[in-house]
């Protein structure tokens, strides 16, 4: 069988190398153009950056049951294009991820698909409904090995289910992964309660419901001694908390979406459903936070939020919009633009942050390795400098709700390898036949 | 004048101007005895009514009829709105039919923005209220009746001080007015207990009060604020009574008042609650006359965002239709 070889790639912009693929493994490292590439395949590189395959902690695929906006199939494709070579998909589906069979079939049809790794998350509890366990133990057992846990979209805020829920998953290495928004301080809630909201007349959703729900599952996660991971951090004010509870030694991680990275409240004066999304775009004060919180590791992954809605979700007023947007296929350029291009993250820096960190919170055996000899074949290259304007309708994903329309924005992705296979070649998806691609379980 | 009025904030103060001037002129029709104006003849305005709002629907209603303009209303009630049509479909089904004007209520904050600038429609967008967003025309009337009664019916409302009293939070004509009183000149000064303003309300063009009695001797006008008794069952206040004692105009209040000062409420009102019955009834009391300037402000708007130039009266060879 031949190989693949990555000619002529800066790993995390270093010196350019060749990258030699045998199998579903990093098998040589050569200095750039040494190779004999006779009979290999060839994915030219010349002097772009090479980083680990990235990892989604984050993703809502849709399927099963909202199909009209998302698939399996079409997410991953957005992933691969976006340079993700594995996914958490969230468990807020219909029917919801809360039993061993669904998360099964999720995780089947990610197989299937064979564009990225797809990881089911599953939920907390039966149907989301905050009351009930759901068999968290089947899910991890089963052959979607499922290791996340979140009732996404909801919070767990009843405290003793949160509390036995940290205490159960210990068994199995889980995390729980926390929605943390108190339901009574956001009901109706719109946007960032603030100046804005008063003035647009839009419910606010008050940062204080978000920070209330971290202060105390911190200190949950530390009685119980269990793992918890924060989602889509959004407030100064929770990166204070979170920077406290890591220096007490409190097993937390959180992870900050792009949108959280770039944009703010300013743009809800538009009264565009586009930007509206859970938890609300916040002020210019919390986008600086956050970014210097990703820099410095109190929040230690980048996740998409990736929610995709179809088109009359979001072409009506503001409060009967759904919340949510697209972010797979944008996830690196916005952090190129908000991290790598201040100097706020160098390349091992995304490495980290994207691929490492998020493939440890998720307990991913073969994602966010190096780009060593003996690691995994999960390899994309980038082009940092090359701009481009996001254009809805030449997405990959199955809806169009994307809050960049018309936006111009840095780096893409050229080559995307998922487990020695290229999923994406020259920017473009790879043709090769989905079931022929090898896959990781 | 910009092509849609949405917000009170679309207004400068010349465009606030234009339009009060050219109320008062239009105002003159309804003392006629056929009161009608063909300014509008072949033009059709759109109520397009999402929310229940009689006084506000028949006061466009007959502001438009006034200018001769044809009307459509469509009231959410009994259409297909409320079969669940979305927003879009019933703007492109009005875009059909060749809308001028929309004349837009609706529950939700921003919809009549989204109606101006979706690309749905082509006409002209008026705002008659959006959730607990604005009310623009509703402001534009009130300043009116300010102006008719503390500064001789002219100019801008410089100096004087007007006092909104009641639920800021939830109201869309406190936050209209706010903004247009402090355009034309006036200081405005709201009050309410803490419960019921907005975040960063410290930042509008006003003061904030929570004491409603230290701000009464001063002021020109007292604008009282409509409070829905349901706000009680989510404690925003403990209950009516303490409500009315603490926030209420009664005659006790009146009486400290200075001797010009009028008292204002957009309807409709909770007697007994945020207003006195003697209070309402009372000579200072312009509340109906705030319903009259209603029509011809909203006559106004009506004949600056679709009449173009021309001036606001017929010429003497236009004639009037009789």
């Amino acid at each position: 069988m031949s190989r693949l070889v990555i000619s002529g790639a800066r790993p995390l912009g270093g010196d350019a190398v060749d990258i030699v693929i045998d199998g579903d493994k990093i098998s040589e490292i050569n200095p750039a153009g040494s190779t004999n590439v006779d009979g290999d395949r060839v994915l030219v590189a010349d002097n772009l950056v090479a980083l680990p395959g990235l990892v989604d902690l984050h993703t809502h695929l849709r399927e099963p049951g909202r199909e009209d906006a998302e698939t399996v199939d079409s997410g991953t494709r957005a992933a691969a294009l976006g340079g993700f070579t594995c996914v958490h998909a969230m468990a807020n589906t219909e029917p919801v991820a809360d039993t061993a069979g669904v998360v099964e079939q999720v995780w089947r049809l990610g197989k299937e698909a064979g564009w990225c790794e797809v990881r089911p998350v599953g939920a907390v509890t039966q149907g989301l409904n905050g009351v009930k366990m759901a068999e968290l133990g089947a899910m991890a057992s089963s052959a979607a090995h499922v290791r996340v846990f979140s009732d996404d979209g909801k919070c767990v805020d009843d405290a003793v289910m949160m509390r036995r829920a940290l205490e159960y998953v210990k068994a199995f290495n889980g995390v729980i992964a926390q929605h943390a928004q108190e339901p009574r301080l956001t009901e109706g809630a719109q946007m960032n309660e603030g100046e804005l909201s008063g003035i647009l007349g839009l419910r606010g959703w008050p940062a204080v419901a978000e920070e209330a729900i971290i202060a105390r599952d911190v200190l949950l996660a530390q009685h119980v001694g269990s793992r918890l991971h924060i989602c889509h951090v959004s407030t100064a004010g929770s990166v204070e908390l979170i920077r406290w509870a890591k220096s007490k030694g409190i097993d937390v991680t959180a992870e900050v979406t792009p949108h959280h990275l770039l944009l703010t409240d300013e743009l809800a004066t538009s009264y565009d459903p586009f930007f509206k999304v859970n938890p609300p775009l916040r002020a210019a004060a919390d986008v600086e936070a956050l970014r210097l919180a990703l820099a410095d590791g109190t929040i230690d992954a980048v996740a998409t939020d990736h929610a995709p809605h179809p088109s009359e979700d979001k072409e009506c007023e503001w409060a009967a919009a759904a919340f949510g947007m697209l972010g797979l296929e944008t996830a690196l350029s916005v952090v190129i633009d908000t991290m790598v291009r201040p100097g706020l993250l160098d390349w091992a820096g995304v490495a980290d942050r994207m691929s490492t960190r998020p493939a440890q919170i998720g307990r991913v055996a073969g994602q966010g390795g190096s780009i060593e000899v003996g690691q995994p074949g999960n390899i994309i290259v980038i082009d940092p400098e090359v701009m481009w304007t996001v254009v809805p309708s030449e997405l990959a994903s199955r809806s169009r709700n994307t809050p960049y329309r018309e936006r111009t924005l840095p780096g893409r992705v050229v080559h995307t390898v998922y487990a020695g296979t290229p999923t994406v070649v020259d920017g473009a998806l790879a043709e090769t036949k989905n079931n022929e691609r090898s896959v990781t379980s | 004048m910009k092509k849609h009025l949405l917000s009170s904030a679309d207004l400068s103060r010349e465009d606030a101007i234009l339009v009060l001037d050219t109320a008062a002129q239009l105002a003159q029709v309804a003392d006629r005895p056929v009161k009608k104006l063909p300014t509008l003849r072949g033009r059709t305005v759109v109520n397009l009514f999402f929310e229940d709002s009689t006084r506000t629907r028949i006061s466009f209603e007959a502001a438009a009829k006034r200018l001769s303009a044809d009307v459509i209303t469509f009231s959410a009630k009994g259409s297909s709105v409320s079969k669940g049509e979305s927003l879009k479909d019933t703007a492109l089904t009005l875009e059909a039919m060749g809308a001028d004007a929309v004349i837009i209520r609706h529950g939700s904050s921003g919809a009549p923005h989204r109606l101006a600038n979706a690309g749905w429609i082509n006409g002209s967008v008026i705002n008659a209220g959006d959730g607990l967003h604005e009310h623009p025309t509703q402001a534009l009337l009130d300043a009116y009746t300010l102006r008719e009664n503390l500064c001789g019916g002219v100019g801008d409302l410089a100096g004087k001080r007007v006092t909104i009293v009641g639920d800021v939070l939830h109201s869309r004509v406190a936050r209209s007015n706010t903004l247009l009183l402090a355009t034309l000149g006036a200081h405005v000064t709201l009050v309410a207990p803490p419960t019921l303003l907005p975040v960063g309300v410290e930042n509008w063009p006003c003061e904030v009060s929570y004491d409603l009695d230290a701000s009464l001797a001063q002021a020109d006008a007292v604008m009282m604020l409509r409070v829905q008794l349901e706000r009680m069952n989510d404690s925003y206040f403990p209950t009516a009574r303490e409500y009315s004692r603490r926030y209420g105009l009664d005659h006790r209040r009146m009486e400290s008042m200075s001797e010009h000062a009028i008292v204002m409420h957009p309807g409709p009102m909770n007697r007994g609650m945020e207003i006195s019955a003697d209070v309402a009834d009372s000579k200072r009391s312009v509340i109906v006359s705030q319903v009259t300037n209603g029509v011809s402000v909203r006559m106004a708007v009506l004949y600056l965002l679709l009449g173009g130039n021309s001036p606001a009266q017929p010429a003497p060879h236009e004639g009037i239709e009789e």
